[in-house]
């Protein structure tokens, strides 16, 4: 399974001795991730914006891939270590699907992205943490689920919504009031922009909807049929929707008070 | 002191190169063809589980025939290679001719070293391109030397004289159910020129298929939609019977 570290572990991220520090590292961060289970699946998104401080390092970063055909990972954190380690990743689980010519089990995957985790500890308490939410869709179970991460790898298995990064406390917040069992693929897709509207409102290092520049979140389903990212038009036209609502009732939806 | 028996290098290569062709031709046969939307590999085997084909990379697929230890051995070193290659630089630096390369210097070091038994192996390596004429398809024999192929390509078993069959019969631009249609009927001749039915459930069919919308092409072709396909090429095999006798 671990090639890389029998074959050529200098490949690997994570493996050199950091010289010491002197003050914190300036690098980019990914922050908002947000997730969402409906009977037949699970919604995977995230906001474009990555921050450096208290500038905005990038606006179109893309914090979302595909791990495999039912697996997706959203990163929050250091976006460099991040990417990497979902490059990572999507290499162990493809190797080992053509290796064994079966796919690991969603436990296994969630698993093994656990021990990545760790092993990137050390950079964490330097503060390079990279912090993952990890969703896919259980072929042995028939339904979606989420895995949320804490920095020292550990794991947890969320029921129906979870949020990770800087802006994930207003992310929750808006879920917690918006989320139903029998929410629609479309309606699940809706809810987690909504989500992703309501962090980028009260967190700074969150990006909402770029109207101007066309820069729109990423939003992924993963079903029975595989892993599916909406395309531009479609997250573009669920932003739009949501924006056009705002613009009456900035604050969005109002749940029932009793 | 007794004087050891000397042999001669070109006797001594002669009797390896023997001995591994007899290997490769005890096992079933397997042919691939490329047709219009990519690339098909049929094959007959009774297992389940020990497969004859598989997926190297995106569009790079593997077949073998002869034993299947040492083939097994020469996939999972391909597999690694490519994912290597792949997570070092860029998925799109993969190329069939890259891991025909390595497969040839292993297949090769190995038939001459003498300390070694030949592998009774011969490997296809195969990689779907854009368009037919970007295809790829490369014959490894035990030796190591590499044979660039095009349209149709037999290993194992009676190969060559399936081979001789596939030639005639195989056109470009062929249907999928077109060319599960023509592999079938190759394989299903036997040595003494009779036929056999060959059942599906003994059939191992794979495809490299580049309308997948897909990264990785490679999809096994199993169960009802295998059935499917067989039925469809049934319709048409009469129509084309009838025009093989004119």
């Amino acid at each position: 399974m671990d090639f890389l570290s029998d074959h050529q572990p200098e490949l690997l991220p994570g493996n050199k001795k950091l010289p010491p520090l002197q003050g914190a590292i300036e690098a980019p961060h990914g922050t908002t991730i947000v997730a969402v289970t409906f009977p037949g699946g699970v919604v995977l998104a995230g906001d474009r914006r990555a921050t450096m401080g208290n500038v905005i390092a990038q606006r179109d970063i893309e914090k979302v891939f595909p791990a495999d055909e039912y697996s997706a990972v959203g990163i929050a954190g250091t976006a460099g270590l991040a990417v990497e380690m979902v490059k990572l990743f999507q290499l162990e689980l493809e190797h080992f699907e053509k290796v064994e010519g079966a796919q690991l089990s969603l436990e296994g995957k969630a698993n093994r992205l656990s021990t990545m985790i760790r092993s990137n500890l050390g950079m964490a308490m330097q503060g390079l943490a990279v912090v993952p939410l990890f969703a896919g869709y259980d072929v042995d179970r028939e339904k979606g689920r989420i895995f949320s991460y804490d920095v020292t790898g550990g794991r947890s298995e969320e029921q129906g919504y979870a949020a990770t990064g800087s802006g994930s406390i207003f992310a929750r917040g808006a879920m917690k009031k918006l989320f139903r069992e029998d929410l629609s693929e479309a309606e699940a897709t809706t809810l987690v922009v909504q989500a992703l509207y309501d962090a980028a409102d009260d967190d700074s290092a969150t990006g909402g909807p770029d109207v101007a520049r066309r820069i729109y979140p990423i939003v992924t389903v993963i079903t029975e049929d595989g892993f599916r990212r909406l395309s531009e038009t479609e997250s573009s036209e669920i932003a739009r929707s949501v924006l056009e609502r705002r613009l009456e009732q900035p604050d969005g939806p109002r749940a029932a008070l009793l | 002191m007794s004087t050891p028996f000397y042999v001669s290098p070109q006797q001594q290569m002669a009797d390896r190169a023997e001995y591994a062709r007899k290997g490769i031709a005890r096992g079933r046969s397997l042919v691939v063809l490329q047709y219009a939307d990519g690339i098909v590999f049929v094959g007959e085997n009774p297992s389940r589980a020990l497969h004859k084909f598989s997926e190297i990379y995106d569009r790079i697929g593997f077949a073998a025939a002869g034993k299947y230890n040492e083939y097994e051995n020469l996939r999972i070193g391909g597999v690694r290679y490519a994912d290597l290659r792949g997570y070092t630089y860029d998925r799109g630096d993969v190329t069939a001719r890259g891991l025909a390369n390595v497969y040839a210097q292993t297949l090769g070091t190995i038939f001459s070293s003498v300390g070694e038994k030949p592998y009774e192996v011969e490997l296809v390596v195969a990689e779907v391109g854009e368009t037919t004429e970007q295809d790829q398809i490369y014959r490894l024999p035990h030796d190591g030397s590499i044979v660039d192929e095009h349209g149709a390509v037999a290993v194992g078993g009676n190969a060559e004289q399936i081979s001789g069959y596939l030639d005639q019969h195989h056109r470009d631009g062929m249907t999928l159910a077109e060319a599960l249609k023509l592999a079938v009927q190759s394989l299903s001749r036997d040595t003494n020129g009779s036929e056999r039915e060959i059942p599906a459930e003994r059939l191992e069919v794979a495809v490299l298929d580049r309308t997948r919308p897909q990264k990785r092409k490679f999809k096994r072709i199993t169960g009802r939609q295998l059935a499917r396909l067989l039925e469809a090429d049934g319709a048409q095999s009469e129509a084309e019977s009838s025009e093989d006798t004119e």
